[in-house]
């Protein structure tokens, strides 16, 4: 199979750069079809793979002249679908620009390209005692190009923030193939916050070739503790009262019952099988304030009806409480052929309602959830368990996935924390906004993008969609028009 | 829909279709800042109160015109802060003009500005719709982050109407150590601390002084002050509050106020007039009549640019906007207000 791509387009591709970088059969261009939200899957029109600044600019002036659509990719790893293909577009990766440029350890910043996998950046200036704090579950592997277009998050924000509180600048490659920097070297900058607009936009503003990131000293001490509940609602109430005692820990993530068996059963952390939730709590800052904190935090996780609270005794136990967390995913993965991930944020204050809602709401649609809580910032993972062997089994949990996030705008949350909006929750989209708010948004990329060729149809839905969604909607999840293209 | 929203809406729609600007204002503490205030005023200090604030949630939200002193005493009493520190440099400050304006007080550096904090916003834009974005969550990435935008965008792309902010905890203990020590050893100093694990929240030379406040549990405190050496500046507190709201004797005189935001250096720049370092060695403040040429050649050399903060003269243009960032600022601003109804000229675009 050929590309579908008109053929003028194609041989000035192949003008602007080595043959090595555009893949055109369909077999190079297969390992591309999909991100990590594997559901969706397109082929994509060419694959394209530049290592310069100059080849991205003419990449992108070429498809605005042939007005060709663009879904710029880092590792893939996104769990929103916004890297997938577009059928008849460039698939543009940015694998190759995976250098590390230089360390400011004046400023105690780098500058990176796109492509560099975030864990590099942390190993990178490991020598120096720093480190580049958000740390998404998948830093292994996911790139800081795709962190910046995600505003991804992880398991330290509450204290250390996301993406967007950490990057300070970056070079950015528009539609037409002009280059800007935005955000700058200040801690202030002119202008309106650009930086801010672009970070968390999906790919549908422009494409990053150069990232200024902030480095952070490596705290001197870091104790980690782990609580045993036999309620959520305990485990909730001692996520409350840490806060009101004036502790920010580096880290609190809660696990609820299906989660905690599945995880210790994966990678044996040492959580306690028959809890109904346990809370992670990690501490970090000089030794004496960990101290004082960990003492703190001990004696209110037994007032809050802890049954146990143990501290890792050293390096090793303390990774190893993480691991559970870290590998929760994988995990129920094994007790399941497949599963959903959700990622709503809510008030904290409303988990227990939420909880129980998603538990009457899993009965309804007769499917299991686990559920996994970065606790401290809010955000809830369900996992809803299913067997895409069964006929309509992904229907329904795609509906029910699509009633939980209904659930976290309702009790005064969001629809997506940190996975982005992409494919999987444009609809959801139209719930969260109304008509002005979209206008504003398709305004605002207008500003950047104004034939919308970068990453079409994710992130923000068109107003025809949502008038057409929500009236599907009034007819209770039943879909009258089946045959009609959902995504 | 609140009254006072529903009128703000109509009031900003008329003005769009009669072609006339609107001043919008909050205490108008910050009149001086930015370009000169043209338009029928559109006040915002009546639409005040907290809307919602739960301090197990590290979150605040309120109505624009709540008085940012108001805020920050209720935010005192659960033991919490704003962690940007912002000046007011007046009594009536609001909560609003405070996010419009995004300055960021000593603490920036280290806790974060004022864009950091801020979590949602609603507002009226220049077509007189009323809109919200982001919310009351620490985590959100539903839609471009147009909350964040507004940060500093002195109400150019709508009025702000209410906001929610992310919030902290109080430091338990506060204390400033000083050194004496030239701008060039200072700054080595200062900069140094952005790589050390210390619990430091202001730094700022001037005058021959470098003060470093270092802030949380006391032990940590303590141990902290032993290690970074200097003596013990038992007026620091109120250096900071004064240094903030600018009413430290430096501020004082007839001389234009400039601010050159920098990339953390370490050769003090050699400027016309005195000045004070803030911020870690990433802000200057200069008092100087020097021309807005010669000083922006000045911050350019180390990654930055000058802006006229307070006196001189408000029509000339400076701030380091160009080519296609500028042109990107424009077109942002026609899609926010396409007829130039909020606050026409208070960003020099």
């Amino acid at each position: 199979m050929s590309a579908p791509l008109n053929d003028l387009f194609v041989a000035e591709l192949l003008r602007a750069l080595p043959a090595h970088a555009v893949l055109l059969s369909a077999e190079e261009r297969r390992p591309y079809e999909c991100d990590g939200l594997s559901g969706y899957r397109a082929l994509p029109g060419v694959v394209l793979l530049p290592d310069q600044l100059s080849q991205v600019q003419k990449i992108l002036s070429l498809c605005q002249e042939y007005s060709v659509p663009v879904v710029a990719r880092g590792a893939g790893t996104g769990l929103s679908g916004g890297a997938t293909p577009h059928p008849e577009g460039v698939l543009l990766s940015m694998a190759r620009f995976n250098q590390v440029l230089s360390v400011d350890r004046v400023a105690g910043t780098a500058r990176v390209q796109p492509g560099v996998r975030n864990l590099a950046i942390s190993e990178a200036v490991a020598p120096d005692g720093l480190y580049y704090a958000p740390d998404p579950s998948s830093q292994i592997a996911c790139t800081i190009g795709g962190n910046v277009a995600e505003n991804a998050g992880g398991v330290h924000c509450l204290k250390y923030g996301l993406t967007v509180h950490n990057v300070v600048s970056a070079q950015v490659v528009l539609m037409g193939g002009e280059v800007v920097e935005i955000g700058g070297q200040a801690l202030d900058n002119p202008g309106y916050d650009l930086l801010a607009a672009f970070i968390g936009s999906e790919g549908m503003l422009g494409v990053v070739t150069e990232i200024t990131v902030r480095l952070l000293p490596k705290p001197k001490a870091a104790k980690a503790l782990m609580a045993s509940f036999n309620t959520v609602e305990g485990a909730a109430d001692a996520v409350a009262r840490i806060i009101a005692a004036g502790i920010v820990p580096a880290g609190l993530e809660m696990m609820d019952n299906p989660a905690i068996v599945a995880a210790e059963d994966f990678v044996h952390a040492g959580y306690p099988r028959d809890a109904a939730a346990i809370l992670l709590c990690e501490l970090d800052g000089g030794p004496e304030e960990v101290d004082a904190d960990i003492e703190t935090v001990s004696s209110l996780l037994y007032d809050c009806g802890a049954q146990s609270v143990a501290m890792a005794r050293d390096e090793a136990e303390r990774v190893r409480f993480w691991s559970g967390r870290k590998n929760a995913f994988p995990a129920v993965g094994r007790i399941s052929p497949d599963y959903y991930c959700i990622d709503g944020t809510i008030p904290r204050r409303t988990l227990g309602e939420v909880l129980t809602g998603i538990s009457s709401l899993a009965s309804e649609y007769n499917l299991r959830v686990a559920n996994v809580f970065h606790a401290g910032d809010g955000n809830l993972h369900p996992l809803i368990l299913y067997d895409a062997g069964k006929p309509g089994e992904f229907e329904r949990t795609e509906e029910l996935g699509a009633k939980i996030l209904q659930l976290c705008v309702r009790v005064g949350g969001t629809i997506t924390g940190e996975h982005g909006v992409g494919l999987e929750k444009i609809d959801q989209m139209c719930f969260q906004f109304g008509s002005g708010e979209l206008d504003q948004f398709h305004a605002l990329k207008a500003v950047f993008d104004p034939d919308g060729l970068l990453n079409p149809g994710k992130a923000v839905p068109t107003l025809s969609r949502c008038a057409e969604f929500n009236a599907m909607h009034v007819h209770g999840g039943q879909l009258p028009h089946a045959d009609l293209p959902r995504f | 829909m609140h009254d006072f929203i529903q009128s703000l809406s109509v009031a900003v729609r008329d003005a769009a279709e009669s072609g006339r600007a609107l001043c919008v204002t909050g205490g108008d503490t910050k009149r001086f800042y930015g370009g000169e205030p043209i338009g029928d005023v559109c006040a915002m200090e009546s639409y005040a109160g907290i809307i919602n604030y739960e301090p197990t949630e590290l979150v605040i939200t309120a109505k624009a015109g709540t008085r940012l002193h108001d805020l920050e005493d209720t935010l005192a009493k659960s033991g919490q802060m704003l962690p940007f520190e912002p000046p007011a440099f007046g009594e009536r400050a609001t909560i609003g003009g405070t996010v419009a304006c995004g300055l960021s007080g000593p603490a920036r550096p280290y806790r974060g500005a004022a864009r950091d904090l801020v979590l949602g916003i609603s507002c009226v834009n220049g077509k007189g719709e009323v809109l919200k974005f982001g919310g009351q969550v620490m985590k959100n990435v539903a839609g471009y982050d147009v909350s964040r935008l507004m940060v500093g965008s002195m109400g150019t792309l709508g009025i702000i109407t209410e906001v929610s902010l992310k919030v902290l905890p109080g430091a338990q203990c506060s204390v400033t150590r000083a050194f004496e020590l030239s701008a060039q050893a200072a700054l080595k100093k200062m900069t140094g601390l952005f790589t050390q694990a210390l619990p430091v929240t202001a730094s700022a030379w001037h005058d021959g002084v470098l003060r470093v406040r270092l802030s949380g549990v006391e032990a940590s405190v303590n141990a902290a002050s032993q290690e970074l050496g200097g003596e013990d500046d038992p007026a620091g507190d109120p250096f900071w509050l004064d240094l903030k709201e600018h009413r430290l004797a430096f501020f004082d005189g007839p001389l234009p106020l400039w601010r050159l935001n920098v990339k953390p250096h370490i050769e003090p720049l050699d400027l016309p007039g005195a000045f004070l370092i803030d911020w870690g060695g990433s802000t200057y403040w200069l008092k100087s009549d020097a021309s807005v040429e010669t000083l922006d050649s000045m911050a350019r050399s180390v990654d930055g640019y000058v802006m006229r903060f307070r006196g001189g003269d408000r029509s000339v243009r400076c701030g380091g906007l160009d080519g296609v960032a500028m042109r990107l600022n424009r077109q942002l601003k026609d899609a926010f207000d396409p007829k130039h109804v909020l606050n026409p000229g208070r960003l020099p675009l």
